[in-house]
C-alpha cells in the first residue's frame, strides 16, 4: 500500500506549500467536491507581465486533493496565464506520480479544476477592464 | 410478526453461504463488506427469484392474457402482498412499487403536497434527514412557498424533543423524519414523534430506509401516514421500493406520473384513474425487482427481524467497544450506547482524511463509505466534511470488525510514517 502514498504525498499533505491566503488577490476562487466535501480556496496575484507572482491555498480534504493543490501551486508560480489556463490534466497527475483510481480522480482534479477557474477570473477581469 | 418467541441467535457464517460475493477471491480474502448501509449484498433466493422471471415466465404484468403473463402477474402481486405482511400493512393496496425510496418521497412532495401545501404552511423536518427527505422539500417549498423548520439534533446525534415540541406548536402540515439516521445510527423515537404530530393536526412521513433492514417496521403500530424504503438495502434488487401509506391518503392524491397501466378509461383529452395502488404505478413496473424485493423479505422473515435486530445490536456494541480500544485518537459520532442505534457506526480518525482511510482500508479488501453520506447539513453540524461509516447486515461478523480495527492501525502507520 506504500506506493499509494509514497511520502512525498504525505510530506505535502502535512506541510502544505503555499497554504495561506494573499493580502490583495486578482483572484479568488472556491472550489469544492460534491462528493467528499473536498474544498479548496485559491488565490492569485498575477504581475504586469502577465505571470503568477503569487499564489495561496487554503482548505480541507484528502492527502490525494491538499497534496496535489500543494505541488500545482509550486508548479504554476511564475507562469504566465494562458500557460495556467492551457495546463492538462495529465500534469497533475505526474505530479502526484502515483495510481489513481477512478473513484479518487475528482480529488486529485479539483486543485487544478479551481487553478483554472482562477486564471480565467483574472482574464475575465483584465478584458473587462480592458473594454 | 412481532411475534413474543425467543430469540434465536442469527449465525452470520451459516448466512454468508448464501450470499455468492463471499465466494469471489479478493487477492486471497474474502471482502469484509462494511457498507451496507449504502447497500446490502445479495442472497442467492432474491438473485434466482429475478432470474426466475428473466428466464421463465417473462411478461407484461396485467396484461397478458396467456400462460406466462397470468404467473407474472401472480408474482408481481404476490410480491406486493409478501411486502405488506412484512411491514405489517393492513392490505396489499396501501404499497405502491417505486424505484427506491427518493421516488418514493417525491411522489408524496409532487402528489399530496401539491394539493395539501400552500403558502406559509410549515414542514418541519430534521437536521439529521438524508438529502432524498429534504431536496423534495425544499422543492416543494419552492413551488408553494411553505416553509421549512428543522429540528436540532443533540451532540450524540439524538432529536431535541423539547425544540421539536416547540415547533409542533406552529401546527404544521407535515412532519418528515427519518426512522434511523443514515449517518450516525440514531434510532428516533417513531410512534411518540407520529402521536405528537398527529396531536398538533400534521400528517407524518417516515424514512425506513435504514429502519426495514435493521429491525422489525410495523407500520399499523408507528401509525404514521406514509413510511418509504428502498428494497436494494433490505436484501432486495435494486430497481425496488415501496411507499405505504393510508388507503383513503392515497385516494384522495392525484396521480404522479402519467402513462398506461395508471389509467381506467382514456379519452383524447381527458382520463380517469385506475384503483390504489396502480394508479401510482405507470408504465411497465420493474416486475424483475418487485420479485426480488419479495423474496428479500421472505428470507429475512425467515430469520426473525428481532434476530437481524439483536445481531446488529452485538456487532454495533462490539465495534463501539473495540475501535476506541484498537485504534488511538478515533473519533466516534453517534449516541454512545448501541441500544440507540442501528447496525452503523461512523467515525474519523486525527491524521488521515476518510478518502484516504477508504482507499489503504480497499487494499486490505475492507469496503467502507467515506464522504458526507448525503447529508451535508448535518455533517455541517458535527464540524466535519466527511467521516468514515461502517454498517452491517445478517452477513456482517464480529470478524469484518476485527479486520477493519487491524486495518485503521496500519492507515495509522501510513500517515505516521516519516511525520
Amino acid at each position: 500500500m506504500d506506493d499509494l502514498y509514497r511520502d512525498e504525498i504525505l510530506e505535502h499533505y502535512r506541510r502544505p506549500h503555499n497554504f495561506g491566503t494573499l493580502e490583495s488577490p486578482d483572484a479568488s476562487v472556491e472550489g469544492s467536491n460534491p462528493l467528499c466535501g473536498d474544498r479548496i480556496t485559491l488565490m492569485l496575484a498575477v504581475g504586469e507581465d502577465g505571470r503568477v507572482e503569487d499564489v495561496a491555498f487554503t482548505g480541507r480534504g484528502c492527502a490525494i486533493s491538499q497534496a496535489s493543490a500543494s505541488m500545482l501551486t509550486d508548479e504554476i508560480r511564475g507562469r504566465s496565464l494562458a500557460e495556467v489556463e492551457e495546463l492538462t490534466n495529465q500534469v497533475v497527475l505526474d505530479l502526484l506520480g502515483i495510481e489513481i483510481s477512478p473513484a479518487r480522480l475528482k480529488c486529485a482534479l479539483l486543485s487544478i479544476d479551481t487553478v483554472k477557474k482562477a486564471a480565467a477570473q483574472v482574464r475575465g477581469a483584465g478584458d473587462a477592464a480592458g473594454a | 410478526m412481532g411475534s413474543m418467541t425467543a430469540l434465536r441467535p442469527l449465525d452470520p457464517v451459516a448466512l454468508r453461504r448464501d450470499f455468492p460475493l463471499f465466494e469471489r477471491d479478493f487477492g486471497g480474502r474474502t471482502l469484509a463488506y462494511l457498507d451496507s448501509a449504502a447497500t446490502s449484498l445479495k442472497p442467492r433466493a432474491v438473485i434466482e427469484a429475478v432470474d426466475g422471471y428473466n428466464a421463465r415466465y417473462t411478461a407484461n404484468v396485467h396484461r397478458g392474457i396467456y400462460t406466462t403473463g397470468e404467473e407474472a402477474t401472480a408474482a408481481y402481486e404476490g410480491a406486493r402482498e409478501k411486502v405488506a405482511r412484512f411491514l405489517n400493512a393492513a392490505e396489499s393496496a396501501e404499497i405502491v412499487f417505486v424505484r427506491n425510496a427518493t421516488e418514493a418521497i417525491n411522489l408524496v412532495a409532487a402528489t399530496w403536497g401539491q394539493v395539501n401545501v400552500r403558502a406559509g404552511d410549515r414542514i418541519v423536518l430534521t437536521e439529521l434527514e438524508h438529502h432524498a427527505n429534504l431536496i423534495p422539500w425544499q422543492l416543494l417549498a419552492q413551488r408553494t412557498g411553505a416553509v421549512l423548520e428543522f429540528i436540532p439534533i443533540d451532540d450524540e446525534g439524538r432529536l431535541d424533543q423539547a425544540a421539536y415540541a416547540a415547533l409542533l406548536a406552529t401546527a404544521p402540515r407535515l412532519v418528515a423524519f427519518t426512522a434511523v439516521s443514515n449517518a450516525l445510527g440514531t434510532i428516533d423515537p417513531v410512534r411518540e414523534m407520529t402521536a405528537a404530530a398527529h396531536a398538533a393536526g400534521a400528517l407524518v412521513l417516515v424514512d425506513a430506509a435504514q429502519a426495514v433492514p435493521h429491525a422489525f417496521v410495523d407500520v399499523q403500530a408507528w401509525g404514521a401516514d406514509f413510511v418509504v424504503f428502498s428494497g436494494h438495502k433490505v436484501l432486495g434488487p435494486t430497481g425496488s421500493g415501496a411507499l405505504w401509506a393510508r388507503r383513503a391518503l392515497l385516494e384522495a392524491m392525484p396521480p404522479f406520473m402519467g402513462g398506461g397501466e395508471m389509467i381506467r378509461e382514456v379519452r383524447l383529452r381527458s382520463a380517469t384513474w385506475n384503483d390504489v395502488p396502480w394508479k401510482f404505478e405507470a408504465g411497465t413496473p420493474d416486475v424483475a425487482a418487485a420479485i426480488g424485493l419479495g423474496a428479500a423479505v421472505d428470507y429475512l422473515a425467515a430469520i426473525g427481524m428481532e434476530n437481524v435486530r439483536e445481531h446488529e445490536r452485538g456487532l454495533t456494541r462490539y465495534a463501539l467497544e473495540l475501535l476506541p480500544r484498537e485504534v488511538p485518537g478515533i473519533r466516534l459520532f453517534g449516541p454512545r450506547s448501541a441500544d440507540e442505534r442501528a447496525g452503523i457506526v461512523t467515525f474519523t480518525l486525527p491524521e488521515a482524511h476518510p478518502h484516504d482511510v477508504a482507499t489503504l482500508l480497499d487494499r486490505d479488501a475492507i469496503a467502507i463509505r467515506a464522504g458526507h453520506h448525503c447529508t451535508q447539513p448535518l455533517h455541517e453540524r458535527l464540524g466535519e466534511p466527511a467521516t468514515a461509516r461502517a454498517s452491517f447486515n445478517v452477513y456482517s461478523t464480529t470478524e469484518d470488525l476485527d479486520r477493519l480495527a487491524a486495518g485503521l492501525r496500519s492507515v495509522q502507520r501510513v500517515f505516521a510514517r516519516s511525520a
